[in-house]
């Protein structure tokens, strides 16, 4: 069975039906060593254990963005290659990717209380990071405003192409400007510049994130091919009892 | 008279005679900064320091209450179904279509932001430098607001989702345009650095907001 085979919503949902279980047993599996590795790790020297919020900010700032990341390639699907679950992942994506980003920004708020001595500032990362939340929202709002799901799909693709830009954007906002919030320290020329007694749970905890995103999406679309199918059911009901 | 003139002019004829709400955005423009002293007080001080970035939201929001009337007036009457089926490329005619808006929507803005100014008490040279970064930034205000017109074409209600779309898009040139105007008051940090960003964004606005509000309608209006 090829890859193109899961095109199809039904050969699709057995796949879901299957997979969701390993999934979300391998996601428990990767959390609990992951949490093992963060017991197992040192404090900072001037942070004392806060630091440990790191484990959480990062790997969420980093899903946020590949959920936006995920709705790109999706609109692409939708409006260059007329996939027909392109737009199915990308209703998934939305509402999860939005939940990711909001954790990134309420653990940084909390870690930049004790650390920074303010809960906010309007630093270029943290403004762009705040502005790809707000579009998380846009995107939700127009799922919920047009009635049929293939039409507000494209008006979404659109709006989801326009706003990836912002992307870029938060990656490089740390450079591009004079920002509170620390510089590059992972994904760097030169490569990372964290100690391995810290950068390694901080992988484990990323991939431990990228497991539960993917089990949360696939359920998700799961969910949505069944709603339509439910609203197909509806309308054909209704225009028979007409 | 080619067709593409031909929609600029109609598109201006429409907008100015009554009912077309061009200057309601000059008049809603003035409202909003004379609100702005009842809920921050009447230091004088203050408002002059604080006038850019005021004068700056009321434009931002003026031009957000006219992007309405940009395509719905021609959707509900259905000349936008015999717009799209004509000859000229559908980018080229959103684009016309953006101008006309910008004559008649920003353009006055930017002509009556000295004398508003005056309730704020900016002295001349900083209405001149306030002038100049919205008469450069208004255009990418408005570009950018098509993308989310014509997303809500076709949409009933569609006023407060278009905010909603718009505004976070709209933050760069917000940013820059006020930190243009408020370098050049204060004469601490360079003038040119935020001004020649801001020109870029318009200029990308320019582009990308007709490509992908042409994409939107064609989607949209199948």
């Amino acid at each position: 069975m090829a890859l193109i085979d899961l095109a199809n919503p039904t050969r699709f949902l057995k796949f879901a039906n299957s997979a969701i279980p390993w999934l979300a047993g391998l996601t428990v599996l990767a959390f609990g060593f992951g949490i093992t590795q963060i017991m197992g790790a040192p404090d900072d020297y001037q942070q004392g254990a806060t630091v440990k919020i790191m484990y959480l900010h990062v790997p969420s700032a980093w899903l946020g963005m590949l959920g936006w990341g995920l709705m790109t390639v999706a609109a692409l699907g939708t409006l260059v290659w007329r996939h027909p679950l392109a737009d199915v992942a990308a209703k998934a994506a939305a509402p999860i990717g939005a939940a990711f980003t909001l954790l990134c920004l309420v653990t940084g708020s909390l870690w930049g209380r004790p650390e920074w001595g303010t809960y906010w500032v309007w630093d270029a990362r943290l403004t762009s990071e705040l502005v790809l939340f707000l579009l998380y929202l846009a995107v939700i709002a127009l799922w919920g405003t047009v009635e049929d799901p293939s039409r507000a799909a494209r008006a979404v693709a659109v709006l989801t192409l326009v706003g990836a830009i912002d992307l870029p954007i938060i990656k490089f906002s740390v450079e591009w400007w004079n920002t509170l919030h620390q510089g590059a320290s992972v994904f760097r020329p030169g490569g990372s510049t964290i100690y391995p007694t810290i950068l390694i749970p901080l992988l484990v905890m990323a991939a431990a994130f990228t497991l539960l995103f993917a089990t949360l999406v696939v359920a998700a679309m799961r969910n949505e091919i069944l709603r339509r199918r439910v609203r197909t059911l509806q309308l054909m009901q209704a225009s028979s009892a007409s | 008279m080619t067709p593409l003139a031909a929609l600029l002019v109609r598109d201006m004829r429409l907008a100015v005679r009554v009912g077309g709400g061009a200057l309601m955005g000059v008049l809603f423009f003035l409202v909003v900064v004379s609100l702005t002293p009842f809920a921050i007080g009447p230091d004088l001080v203050l408002l002059k320091r604080i006038g850019p970035a005021i004068l700056w939201l009321a434009a931002l929001l003026a031009s957000l209450l006219a992007l309405d009337r940009l395509f719905a007036g021609d959707h509900d009457d259905g000349s936008l179904d015999l717009i799209l089926t004509g000859h000229a490329p559908l980018e080229l005619v959103v684009a016309v279509k953006g101008l006309a808006h910008w004559l008649t929507t920003g353009l006055p803005l930017v002509i009556c932001a000295p004398l508003i100014g005056l309730l704020l008490n900016l002295d001349l040279p900083a209405e001149a430098v306030l002038m100049l970064t919205l008469l450069v930034g208004t255009p990418a205000l408005t570009f950018i607001g098509l993308i989310g017109a014509a997303i809500a074409v076709t949409l009933r209600r569609g006023g407060l989702l278009l905010a909603v779309i718009v505004l976070p898009l709209t933050v760069p040139v917000l940013i820059f345009g006020v930190a243009a105007a408020n370098a050049a008051i204060a004469g601490l940090s360079p003038f040119g650095t935020p001004f020649t960003i801001l020109c870029a964004l318009t200029l990308a606005s320019l582009v990308v907001g007709p490509f992908a509000a042409a994409a939107a309608l064609r989607q949209e209006m199948e």
